[in-house]
């Protein structure tokens, strides 16, 4: 008879915890964006888009913030698991030790990462192949320069800026053989990623040095390499998000990382009726997670002879025909 | 190095010192009237942030000027009010303003642009372009002197020569008029000045009246001509070097021009040496190129300007003596 009770109490508890999990799973998502803010016109405002798409879709809420220093990340992830919102998704490289830290602290809540890779059961990696589409827009930069020089203007000087520009210079080299790629970084602080006039001036030095397009990898820093390409009437290439309308005619196309897709699903996946898969979640050519961006604003700018080029090379990477060496992998670029 | 390489290094410096140089004016006036001035940056990132507002909202680029100018002089207010009037402590008045415009600017930003503090990107219009000047294009094919006239003088925008121009100005006021021979003393020996029957307290607020002009307009220089709009924290510590070059300028206008062309200059080249192979050493790490202006300032005011003296009243309130 107590061995029945114990199994009834072992039950209900059982049941109470299945309830709360329930619970938690048809709480509201939520999203924390990296410095540069949530609208920078690139990264963050990706997840914005993404979050804001789930949101009209659904019909569902969802909590949002920016974080103003690099201190908060901790305190704010912690504070949106314990106030019950889930999936929490973040957005950045360097959210990766603090969620370490605090997936494991809320083992019942899910979260994902963007662009790094975070080892706990309850946590959703997404990461780009971000070396194939900077090969991609390489390419066209080759493509399209005439001197046979483009520089690189990265944010922040850390390898996952590498791997934008290995692939980048891959792309321009798969065209040009032999062209110079000038290599630049804004900084190598987060300050790095909102430090548009830096960012300008190394552009402009690219420029006087003979490039003629500009790839800006460099979240909020990259609206003055855009600027500086409109001054000098010369070309940038944006990133993440599309950039092509900032400055329309002097932005060639946009490395597009679909953030926004990988936040919708999270948010899809996370909340009532969907399904959460924790663990390593790849974004690539193949399925639309990068891409190079073609809108009415740089239509006049790619013929159709650099679309088919590029259509072709992007076709054999997707084949495995032509393999991009991914700079993360070996941590150096041929 | 080719000649073009060597324009675009010092058409960047000329670039790049232009708000320093506006800021270590400003404060020369400051300093030199005895007020010790450290929130020069907090002045010109308020009037970076007012500037771009009001051409991002009017889309003109001189109501964005003036704007600036007047923010950044009501702040110059508040210091010479706690500072003059009230004889508050200089340096913590000035802390207090630097605080006040970094939070300020954020706060203001994120609630009227909703754009993560920055400003709206600036149209045509709003903004101050390069001006080219008379038989630029010209001249440019006159070997040397043509690419040195196109590439570095020509082709600036307005804040650069403004100020250029206001060196000798500031020198001329300084050395050559009434205005500046009672400026110069009230910061050695108010006393003396107030003896003369000269107001101390009106001469101060003077000064700092030009101090907040300056720096209104070093601050406009970064949003709406350099930049285009503003973004968080944007004169990043320029108002502290100024300072720096203010000290190591020994607090005298001229040689204040080249203390801050050394520095726009360390910063231009910091830019330019990213990624670029250098004879003997090879390719130097970015991390090493950017502490250079920063090894540089240590190295410069610790041991190669002899001592500094500032003017003697300096951060003394003037009381008068009953």
């Amino acid at each position: 008879m107590t061995n029945l009770k114990r199994h009834l109490g072992a039950l209900t508890a059982g049941v109470a915890a299945v309830a709360l999990l329930a619970g938690a799973a048809l709480a509201d998502p939520a999203v924390i964006y990296d410095l540069g803010g949530k609208f920078d016109k690139s990264f963050n405002e990706a997840a914005f888009n993404g979050a804001t798409k789930w949101a009209t879709e659904t019909g569902g809420k969802f909590q949002d913030l920016e974080i103003t220093n690099a201190d908060q990340r901790e305190q704010a992830l912690r504070k949106f698991a314990a106030a019950g919102f889930n999936p929490v998704v973040v957005t950045g490289f360097a959210y990766g030790d603090p969620l370490a830290k605090v997936a494991a602290e809320f083992p019942n809540t899910n979260f994902a990462i963007i662009d790094m890779v975070v080892d706990a059961p309850n946590v959703r990696s997404v990461v780009f192949d971000e070396h194939t589409g900077s090969y991609l827009v390489g390419a066209i930069a080759a493509l399209k320069s005439t001197t046979g020089k483009v520089g690189f203007v990265g944010g922040m000087d850390i390898p996952l800026i590498h791997k934008f520009y290995c692939g980048y210079k891959q792309g321009v080299q798969a065209i040009t053989p032999g062209a110079e790629v000038i290599e630049n970084y804004t900084g190598t602080t987060p300050a790095a990623w909102n430090d548009p006039v830096a960012a300008g001036e190394l552009a402009k030095a690219d420029f006087d040095r003979g490039a003629d397009v500009v790839f800006a990898a460099a979240g909020g820093s990259g609206l003055g390499v855009l600027q500086a390409a409109k001054d000098a009437g010369k070309l940038a290439i944006g990133v993440d998000s599309n950039q092509n309308y900032l400055q329309p005619g002097s932005v060639l196309t946009s490395m597009v990382k679909r953030v926004d897709v990988a936040v919708e699903n999270a948010f899809k996946d996370g909340t009532a009726g969907g399904t959460w898969t924790s663990g390593i979640q790849a974004m690539g050519l193949a399925n639309q997670g990068i891409d190079y961006a073609l809108d009415e604003y740089n239509a006049p700018l790619i013929t159709d002879d650099i679309k088919a080029k590029v259509d072709d090379l992007k076709a054999k990477i997707i084949a495995g025909e032509i393999v991009v060496h991914d700079y993360s992998s070996d941590n150096s670029c041929p | 190095m080719d000649l073009d390489t060597i324009i675009s290094v010092l058409a960047a410096t000329l670039r790049l010192t232009t708000p320093l140089l506006l800021a270590c004016l400003a404060g020369l006036y400051s300093e030199r009237s005895g007020i010790f001035d450290i929130g020069l940056e907090g002045k010109m990132l308020a009037a970076a942030f007012a500037a771009a507002a009001m051409a991002a909202v009017t889309g003109n680029m001189w109501a964005g000027l003036l704007v600036g100018i007047l923010v950044s002089i009501g702040m110059s207010m508040i210091h010479a009010v706690a500072s003059i009037s009230l004889k508050g402590n200089q340096i913590i008045s000035g802390v207090a303003i630097n605080f006040l415009a970094a939070g300020l600017t954020t706060l203001l930003g994120l609630t009227w642009f909703h754009q993560g503090g920055r400003t709206p990107a600036l149209a045509e219009g709003g903004r101050f372009l390069g001006l080219d000047l008379p038989f630029a294009f010209e001249l440019k094919s006159v070997p040397v002197l043509g690419p040195i006239y196109d590439g570095l003088i020509s082709g600036h925008n307005l804040f650069v020569y403004l100020a250029f121009l206001a060196v000798p100005l500031t020198a001329w006021v300084l050395y050559r008029t009434r205005f500046g021979l009672r400026l110069r003393a009230v910061g050695e020996n108010p006393k003396a000045v107030d003896t003369a029957g000269i107001s101390v307290v009106k001469l101060r607020y003077q000064a700092l009246l030009i101090t907040g002009l300056l720096c209104g307009v070093a601050g406009a220089y970064f949003s709406i001509a350099q930049g285009s709009g503003f973004g968080n924290n944007m004169t990043g510590g320029r108002g502290y070097i100024a300072l720096a070059a203010l000290i190591f300028a020994k607090w005298r206008p001229v040689p204040a021009m080249f203390a801050c062309l050394l520095f726009g200059f360390l910063d231009a080249v910091q830019i330019r040496l990213q990624g670029v192979d250098l004879p003997l050493v090879g390719q130097v790490p970015v991390q090493a190129i950017q502490a250079l202006p920063y090894v540089l300032t240590v190295v410069l005011l610790a041991g190669f300007i002899g001592k500094a003296v500032g003017p003697k009243a300096g951060g003394v309130p003037y009381t008068k003596e009953n």
